[in-house]
């Protein structure tokens, strides 16, 4: 296993580098001025040339990568051209809402799709599995914009003045209180460095906060602002889940040891959960993995219908705006997160499955 | 009809039979066993049609405003009206929409029509592109193995590194806004999925006896892996090229909705949505039916490419 593990991760290596030099091309060749976008359209060429320098945009290409490369490694992602601001500072505050919901979306996901798949299969051909298999083949068709501006139409406007009114965007209602817990509780934030960026991260994780700092009406409050951006961006990941453990439930409720088991007394829904499911579950980690993937995709969308400034959205703005040191930082991170979710798929499946190991 | 009933009968009987079926003909009679499969032909059936007759089911030029129609029976069209449909009620004096009126006092319905031809054709066009050179690079990986195989699939490892849509937008960025430029971006992040299949093919049939029989005759390196290799590639390439122009679709009406791809007044699903995605709650119609097009035709594709899969595995050959 440990060699397994060691040869996995340094496979990944390549695909790092590879992806360092992709966004590092990116960020240079989106078309446009960095300077006018920085200064504005009206800086002269003298002050442009001292701004070029400083940023060290007149060297040579190859060496520039080799400096972008160094400060990466040690993980400084330099200043945000447009905000003037250290773009780690920006990711610390902007991450924690991506995370929030491509997790809650998630959760969603799981929590319906997998008890969706396991019925559906074990019902074969049932009202339940014919319905199950309709809204899954609908679910992964929708358009993740489409399906949030309709939640948004039929929770914030038709359900208006009922319990089940949602708000349509934002990540907290206008006015409420959200005092970072590192406040609250008497601390004082450093002026940079790595330490109060994780503070700023872990104060922008609202539900974590709200906890923290026990302010239960800000916990309401995020949580419900969260629903419709959550289910809009879990459908397609639960429709996923859902025809992906039906059809390996399927299959494994076929193979002899269930008869077996159901043969020598078994109750049913013994073997179903301790036999069936629990060996349909390696293609069921591959699905989830991939999900979370494409969740942050999806996010771009979901975020900027939603109105939330998570790393999608920012990310959008940061490509219409020409700022390059943002592009490249975050799609950076998220390449490596994407990377990561991978090796880990890899890794449980080689864990679960030990005939991986061997080939 | 009858010959070919005979022929399932023969094969069934004795097991043997001096008629040959081939494995298309086998395909499709159990693609059209499968329900699911023929209401996605159904539904793709339909919207070729559409796409086809567009200007002669259209009641208005798509992308003309109700102002610029000489014979319009009210002076003041109202903007993003809703549906008005005589059948159902609407006045008689009162000009029929479908579907409304959109923002700029253009019809809805004939807008959606029209938007068939492009979803199809974005789907038909990116996959094509994807599926020729993904096939291409993925064959000389697999044949030739070694330092080729190694760069080709290192850098679709790095371009599925990225979510696909996150790379399509910065594609897109880089060679500016518009549909061409948006489907190139699509055809280009859905490159590695059949380089990979393609890869995979012909890796396992490369070693193969007939393989190596072909090449003791004298035949050269692109015969065989176009006579030999390639056919032998087909199944997976098919049902993958059937479930990427769904994505295919969905991808590119993204980038339509935030702007990047088919520029205004273009009739198309995507951009009409993110056009008028602020009147969600004055207009929902504007926002409900372009959505709900492009729904049907992802899910026509969907349908197809899942019965394609199911009919082509020969493991589940025993259930038809």
């Amino acid at each position: 296993m440990t060699q397994y593990l060691l040869r996995r991760i340094l496979a990944s290596i390549p695909v790092l580098l590879g992806i360092l030099i992709v966004t590092f091309i990116i960020a240079r060749v989106i078309p446009g001025d960095p300077c006018r976008a920085a200064l504005g359209e009206k800086a002269t060429a003298a002050v442009c040339d001292r701004f070029i320098h400083e940023k060290g945009l007149d060297r040579p290409i190859h060496e520039q990568l080799i400096i972008y490369i160094g400060e990466v490694l040690r993980g400084d992602f330099g200043d945000s051209i447009r905000l003037s601001l250290p773009v780690t500072r920006l990711l610390a505050e902007r991450l924690p809402t991506t995370i929030e919901l491509s997790f809650a979306a998630l959760l969603i996901s799981m929590i319906v799709g997998i008890p969706l798949g396991v019925i559906s299969a074990v019902k074969h051909n049932s009202w339940i599995d014919v319905l199950t298999m309709m809204w899954a083949n609908a679910g992964i068709s929708m358009p993740v914009f489409w399906l949030g501006l309709m939640l948004a139409y039929v929770f914030s406007l038709l359900l208006k003045d009922t319990p089940f009114w949602l708000p349509p965007s934002g990540r907290i209602s206008a006015g409420m209180v959200d005092d970072p817990f590192y406040e609250v509780w008497g601390w004082i934030l450093p002026e940079s460095g790595l330490w109060a960026s994780i503070l700023v991260f872990l104060g922008r994780l609202n539900i974590l906060n709200a906890i923290l700092t026990t302010n239960w009406e800000l916990l309401k409050d995020a949580i419900k602002h969260l629903i419709l951006p959550a289910v809009a961006l879990g459908t397609i990941p639960m429709a996923l889940i859902a025809r992906m453990t039906r059809s390996a439930m399927l299959d494994v409720l076929g193979q002899d040891y269930i008869r077996t088991a159901r043969a020598k007394g078994l109750k049913k829904n013994i073997v179903i959960m301790k036999h069936a499911f629990r060996n349909s579950l390696l293609p069921l980690i591959t699905v989830i993995g991939l999900s979370l993937g494409g969740l942050l995709g999806g996010a771009v969308l979901t975020e900027t219908i939603f109105g939330l400034s998570g790393l999608g959205r920012t990310l959008y703005e940061a490509i219409t705006a020409r700022d390059y040191v943002i592009v490249q930082a975050f799609t950076l991170v998220i390449a490596i997160f994407f990377v990561t979710i991978n090796l880990l798929v890899d890794i449980s499946y080689a864990y679960l499955d030990p005939r991986i190991r061997v080939n | 009809m009858i010959a070919e009933k005979t022929t399932i009968a023969k094969l069934n009987s004795d097991g043997l039979s001096l008629d040959s079926v081939s494995l298309w003909q086998i395909t499709w009679r159990r693609l059209f066993q499968r329900r699911s499969a023929v209401v996605g032909f159904i539904i793709l059936g339909l919207l070729i049609f559409v796409a086809f007759t567009a200007q002669w089911l259209a009641p208005y030029d798509p992308t003309k405003s109700m102002l610029d129609i000489k014979d319009y029976p009210i002076a003041v069209p109202e903007k993003r009206a809703s549906p008005c449909i005589h059948l159902f009620g609407c006045p008689a004096d009162q000009p029929q929409h479908i579907a409304g009126t959109d923002g700029n006092l253009r019809d809805q319905f004939s807008r959606l029509l029209y938007g068939s031809r492009l979803s199809l054709m974005v789907g038909f066009s990116t996959v094509t592109f994807a599926i020729i050179i993904g096939t291409v690079l993925g064959a000389i990986a697999g044949y030739f193995g070694g330092w080729w195989d190694n760069i080709i699939m290192r850098i679709m490892d790095v371009l599925l590194a990225f979510p696909s849509l996150l790379l399509a937008i910065a594609i897109v960025t880089v060679l500016g806004p518009g549909l061409i430029n948006a489907l190139l971006a699509i055809g280009i992040v859905s490159i590695p999925a059949y380089a990979r299949v393609m890869r995979a093919s012909v890796l396992s049939v490369r070693e193969m006896d007939y393989v190596s029989a072909t090449r003791a005759l004298g035949g050269n390196n692109m015969q065989i892996l176009f006579n030999r290799i390639l056919p032998n590639a087909l199944t997976p390439l098919i049902v993958q090229g059937t479930l990427g122009i769904a994505s295919a679709i969905l991808d590119a009406a993204a980038l339509s909705f935030i702007g990047l791809g088919a520029q205004p007044p273009t009739p198309e699903w995507g951009s009409m949505l993110g056009a008028e995605r602020n009147q969600v709650f004055t207009a929902p119609h504007l926002v409900f039916y372009p959505g709900f097009a492009i729904m049907l035709t992802v899910l026509s594709f969907n349908l197809i490419g899942d019965g394609l899969r199911d009919a082509l595995d020969p493991r589940l050959a025993h259930l038809s």
